[in-house]
């Protein structure tokens, strides 16, 4: 499978049809058939903006959970995955290896709609046998971008 | 004090580069594009910047050697071997030069005597003819054609070649006008030079922004790698212009002689700058290819664009240039570059910059980001559009 779109819409996805076909070297019908392709095969989930919330007035907190869970006979863990997933406040599941079973993060507006999650819907799943909340402090970096401005050096004149 | 009458003559006799009046008038405007600068807009990658910053905090700060650190010519040596298939030995045929200007001038130094002629493409970077005269030799421009797309042919070669020629400047990939010379156009001019006491210095400081094949130098062809001083540096290929950091290659009797040469003028090339880079050649490769994709959309974007908007152009297979054609427009190069400028906002570098062939051409920077190039092609598109229109009226 050729990847060149995929590596450029994941790193840019507001590049334009005609200028993916001009950088991947295709046509630009080519690239809105491969396009439509990706989607369907859900092989391209969607196109999201990262947004730094601390440079806003908006109230908002990420907390990443660890969960320990019983593995259920012939479902392992995606069911348990499946009933967390499902929340709305649920960012993001990944199941690891290690010492805990699932990583969790979840976003809510305040620590305290954050850790009512997690007691009252997270930890009476059952299956679950524990949870360890890590709330977020900073972030510094996501998906290659950093949050914090960085200071560029301007490009003196030099004729090179 | 006449300080007329205390200058050399040589020094007095190199021109200054026209585009400084240029740059002055970019340097007061604001928001302006600039696709001029003929540098990467990547930052070092971080690994290399990292064991810089390292060498620093362990107090690596005394000079070098002459030659630059044995480790790093080793790498240097690997190097030439992994990418280009060329052997040095590291202890007598490399030397660690501060950019490869420098070893441009260390090479043309140490060929050249009073009257000798160095054969210049043309166009090509501003400074092998003043570095050539300022060693006593005369430059012979050779004017390279679009039709050829830039590439040095045997005819224009062996027409420029006089009992005084002593040197052949070799600069592929080139800047400004993007084109390479594959192995097959190296071995005509190879040809020509078979037999003849003419040495090459070859400047391949774009040698791994290639696109679509790889750079051949032509130390590689039979009877050649005698002859031939390879130009390299770390420049391009890491994003490192500020380090100035550089290498000449070749034979030992030639490099030992640039190696006194340096150890004069230059004692040793930076010694922070040398750490970082035994890191960039040692774990870079992946840097390079990076760069290189990115690069590579971006070329085709900016020639699809030019082309679209009616700037006819050749495909530029190497460095980071696109050199488009602008004779349709009836404007001078200067004039073209000079109102884009003031009507759009946008830089761009008259090819006659590099030499009166580039004249009607112009030099397009793709070392920007693909946003600054899309608004560049829509502004170009409006000038052109605007353009037609006053020349329709009058």
């Amino acid at each position: 499978m050729n990847t060149k779109l995929l590596r450029l819409l994941e790193q840019d996805c507001t590049l334009t049809p005609e200028q993916l076909a001009s950088m991947a070297g295709m046509s630009v019908e080519a690239v809105k058939a491969e396009i439509k392709k990706l989607e369907e095969d859900q092989i391209v989930l969607g196109y999201q903006a990262i947004v730094d919330w601390d440079r806003t007035d908006r109230e908002s907190v990420t907390a990443l959970i660890e969960v320990k869970v019983t593995p259920q006979r012939g479902a392992g863990f995606d069911r348990v995955a499946e009933r967390i997933y499902q929340y709305d406040e649920v960012e993001s599941v990944y199941l690891m290896s290690g010492s805990f079973d699932l990583t969790v993060i979840i976003s809510g507006r305040t620590l305290r709609e954050v850790a009512e999650f997690v007691g009252q819907r997270l930890a009476t799943i059952e299956d679950v046998t524990g949870t360890a909340t890590h709330f977020i402090l900073k972030k510094y970096k996501e998906k290659h971008l950093i949050f914090q401005k960085q200071e560029q050096q301007a490009r003196e004149l030099i004729f090179a | 004090m006449n300080y007329e009458s205390v200058l050399s003559d040589r020094i007095k006799a190199v021109k200054p580069s026209g585009i400084r009046k240029f740059f002055d008038i970019l340097e007061e405007m604001k928001d302006a594009i600039s696709l001029g600068v003929g540098e990467p807009d990547f930052v070092t990658p971080w690994h290399i910047r990292d064991a810089g910053i390292y060498s620093l905090e362990k107090g690596f700060t005394k000079y070098t050697s002459n030659a630059g650190m044995a480790e790093l010519r080793r790498e240097i040596a690997s190097y030439m071997e992994r990418r280009f298939q060329i052997r040095y030995d590291f202890a007598s045929q490399i030397v660690v030069t501060v950019g490869g200007s420098e070893g441009i001038d260390l090479a043309l130094r140490c060929l050249v005597n009073p009257g000798d002629e160095v054969i210049i493409p043309v166009p090509s970077f501003v400074c092998y003819g003043p570095l050539a005269s300022m060693a006593g030799g005369t430059p012979v421009y050779v004017e390279t054609k679009a039709e050829n797309e830039f590439r040095l042919t045997p005819q224009e070669l062996r027409a420029a070649i006089t009992p005084k020629t002593k040197v052949l400047v070799l600069p592929f990939p080139n800047n400004p006008t993007g084109g390479i010379m594959g192995r097959e156009d190296l071995e005509a001019i190879a040809e020509v030079l078979r037999g003849t006491d003419i040495m090459v210095v070859s400047d391949e400081i774009y040698a791994e922004l290639t696109y679509g094949q790889r750079h051949v130098s032509i130390a590689n062809l039979p009877d050649m790698y005698e002859r031939t001083v390879v130009v390299n540096g770390f420049s391009k290929t890491y994003a490192m212009t500020g380090w100035r950091l550089g290498y000449l290659c070749g034979p030992a009797p030639l490099i030992q002689q640039m190696l006194k040469l340096h150890q004069f003028g230059i004692m040793s090339a930076p010694t922070t700058s040398q750490y970082a880079a035994i890191e960039a050649v040692r774990n870079g490769d992946g840097d390079i290819e990076r760069m290189r994709d990115e690069y590579d959309g971006r070329r085709r974007y900016l020639v699809e664009g030019l082309r679209r908007i009616g700037l006819p152009c050749f495909e530029p297979k190497g460095a980071f240039y696109v050199f488009p054609d602008i004779r349709g427009t009836g404007l001078t190069s200067e004039d073209f570059c000079e109102r884009f400028l003031m009507e759009e906002k946008v830089a761009v570098i008259a090819g006659n910059a590099f030499g009166e062939s580039g004249e009607g051409f112009v030099r397009c920077c793709y070392a920007t980001s693909m946003k600054e190039i899309a608004e560049a092609l829509t502004r170009m598109d409006n000038f052109l559009t605007n353009l037609k229109k006053k020349q329709a009226r009058t």
